[in-house]
């Protein structure tokens, strides 16, 4: 009768270890059971980017759940070589392989939490409609191609990695395109994005930013796997290395 | 009275001669002449025949590892071995060089013996002398049998074509004229034909003397575990007594102190596990030595592990460790601090400091949390951190930052209730002593 019910015991646990494994859901942790799963290995990273990667309560720890994989592992790749400067960031990941980088960003993508609704625009009529234009046409005349030749046209993202644009807080839109502008942030060459965003004026990025920040996250976003057809006469899309 | 008076005042001009013209001679010599003597004394070199054979270059690889060479010689997302990373040291920055084949900005028009001179001599193949960043105070104790598979494998890797940035070094320290003058106070060459440090063959059993060759040589581990002196030299007198690093934040701990990280009580099983898999019971490296044992250590043979960990286990300066104190049941010392701990640390450090098993350290009897200098307590909770990912721990779990969230104040409270808690019995930490680590400049 004991041996069963240890053996019973031994059971219920090893489910309950591969359960969290699989980074299905986040189990509370108890003083008896350790949760020996990818979200308590990644402690380090939710303490700043939000319980499974929601996002950090001030708006610039970008939400890393649901991301496709591939985009994750190309940000901890970029911050471990020096492409991303973050110092915080690159002296936490240090030490670890391309392997445990691989799985870390695996289980964040693998997160799928609803989003909060998105915050109000604080830009006027004109700007938001020219933010609009942007993201989903471009703009042939200088060059500009639409958001949503590559991030999708839900604006959802690509597998395995071209991230989403919904869902991120105005300050970081702001930040990350004026960091490929200034060089600050950069992705494996050629740097697609780099070239684009020095396409952009001031007064583009804030329209970009203010359009983006205010849209709703349509329910169950997940990333596209296949870029949209390209419409006739539309720009050629330069050469990503990030994304090939 | 007048007369005499003047003969004194010429005596003085003479001897300011005398030593002006002394010192402008030895400017001379060690910029133009010494070098060139260097060279003149080497003579009719006769060639070596390169041994290149697939069992070298792969010793030559492995011995790599073991000198860590990678860390320093690559930057930051650049090619492997390319150079140009910097090194920030109290005189200014260097950079390291290219050791890729490349004929003109790598070591593609070397020789082994060059190689040799480099390693041993600290010199390059014009005579002059190469800055001590790069440790040739310790690799002058390679062998000229490792010094030339480590040449060969070097010679294997796809060429790079990268100058060495100019290194940033206040003036004169980067001349000649210092640099020889530094080596008369800090370097000799070493006798490597006393004994070979080999193991006679692949059958001998692991030694403290072949730990000692790869500890005190190639493993180079004194240049930051060794104190240095104000001219930057190591304190051969004070070897092993632990040093803050060059860049004033990380503290490479006493290797020779039971309550640093002395190994003198360890069981040799106990610590080549710590050097290959980054963490034996509450000992977890972190920092600079997280990036060692990534980058090189957990590389060691067994038998190799085994012989270090046989040399590591002599270095005793004789003090013992403070045995942990009476476990103080009474209220905290610090309340606030004991707050802190409960709510931000206690779910993975344990509520008495008990630790995870493998996962997160006891905090309780860690000496890491006891020393004396705080700097890595201090990096540790502010910047948080991983382990390594190594062969027999690959997915090590982590430290979170708390430097947006915690004070200096909350920090030195919580720190101090660690440190004077569960039988810890160190001096509290001060807001001083977060503040200098959190705003000291980054790397």
């Amino acid at each position: 009768m004991r041996a069963s019910l240890t053996l019973l015991k031994r059971g219920a646990f090893t489910a309950l270890f591969s359960w969290c494994a699989l980074g299905a859901i986040a189990v509370p942790t108890s003083a008896s059971a350790f949760d020996n799963s990818m979200a308590e290995r990644t402690r380090a990273c939710t303490a700043c980017h939000g319980e499974q990667g929601r996002a950090g309560p001030d708006g610039y720890y970008p939400r890393l759940a649901g991301k496709p994989a591939g985009y994750l592992y190309h940000q901890l790749q970029n911050f471990q070589q020096g492409r991303r400067q973050y110092s915080l960031m690159q002296g936490l990941i240090a030490p670890l392989s391309d392997e445990y980088l691989r799985a870390m960003a695996e289980h964040f993508a693998s997160l799928h939490i609803p989003y909060p609704p998105p915050a109000a625009a604080t830009a006027t009529k004109d700007v938001l409609a020219k933010g609009k234009a942007l993201v989903l046409e471009g703009d042939k005349a200088r060059q500009i191609p639409a958001c949503a030749q590559c991030h999708g046209s839900a604006l959802t993202g690509v597998s395995p990695a071209i991230p989403g644009l919904l869902g991120l807080p105005r300050d970081y839109l702001n930040a990350q395109l004026g960091g490929w502008q200034t060089g600050l942030r950069k992705a494996h060459a050629p740097d697609c994005m780099a070239a684009i965003a020095k396409r952009l004026s001031d007064e583009d990025v804030n329209a970009v930013s203010q359009w983006l920040s205010s849209q709703p996250v349509p329910a169950n976003a997940t990333p596209a796997t296949t870029l949209p057809a390209r419409p006739a006469g539309s720009l050629a899309l330069p050469e990503c290395g990030s994304a090939p | 009275m007048s007369r005499a008076h003047l003969s004194i005042r010429r005596l003085v001009a003479l001897g300011g001669l005398l030593i002006a013209v002394g010192a402008v001679g030895y400017v001379l010599w060690a910029e133009y002449a010494a070098p060139a003597m260097r060279q003149a004394a080497r003579g009719q070199t006769v060639p070596v025949q390169r041994d290149s054979t697939p069992e070298t270059i792969q010793r030559g690889a492995y011995l790599a590892r073991l000198g860590n060479c990678m860390q320093c010689h690559t930057s930051r997302g650049g090619p492997a071995y390319g150079g140009g990373a910097p090194l920030t040291t109290p005189f200014g920055t260097v950079y390291s060089s290219n050791l890729t084949p490349d004929p003109a900005t790598g070591l593609g028009g070397w020789t082994p013996e060059n190689f040799w001179r480099a390693l041993h001599h600290g010199e390059r193949p014009d005579g002059t002398v190469l800055s001590p960043a790069f440790p040739y105070t310790s690799f002058t104790r390679i062998d000229r049998a490792d010094a030339d598979a480590l040449f060969a494998y070097l010679q294997t890797l796809p060429p790079v074509t990268a100058s060495r940035p100019a290194h940033q070094l206040r003036w004169p320290l980067g001349s000649q004229t210092a640099l020889n003058a530094w080596r008369l106070l800090h370097f000799s060459p070493a006798d490597t034909s006393i004994d070979t440090h080999q193991p006679e063959s692949v059958s001998s059993p692991p030694s403290a003397r072949r730990g000692a060759y790869l500890v005190q040589g190639l493993g180079h581990c004194a240049e930051c575990h060794t104190p240095r002196n104000a001219l930057g030299g190591l304190r051969s007198s004070a070897a092993w007594s632990g040093a803050v690093l060059p860049d004033g934040q990380w503290y490479a701990p006493a290797l020779n102190d039971a309550g640093e990280a002395g190994l003198s009580a360890w069981a040799t099983e106990d610590i080549a596990t710590l050097l290959t898999r980054g963490q034996h019971g509450t000992a977890f490296v972190s920092g600079p030595m997280a990036e060692v044992v990534r980058n090189s250590t957990q590389y060691l043979s067994p038998d190799d592990a085994r012989s270090v960990a046989l040399y590591l286990q002599t270095l005793n300066n004789g003090a013992t460790a403070s045995s942990a104190g009476e476990t103080r049941t009474s209220s905290p010392a610090y309340p606030a601090g004991a707050r802190i701990y409960d709510n931000q640390c206690a779910q993975c450090h344990g509520k008495q400091g008990e630790g995870q098993d493998d996962a997160y350290p006891a905090l309780a009897g860690n000496r890491a949390v006891r020393m004396a200098n705080t700097n890595n307590l201090v990096l540790a909770v502010l910047h948080g951190g991983y382990g390594p990912s190594t062969p027999a721990k690959p997915q090590p779990f982590g430290m979170p930052p708390y430097q947006l969230t915690l004070s200096d104040a909350d920090l030195a409270s919580v720190l101090s209730h660690i440190r004077t808690s569960w039988g810890n019995q160190a001096a509290p930490v001060t807001e001083f002593d977060i503040n200098k680590i959190r705003n000291a400049p980054t790397r």
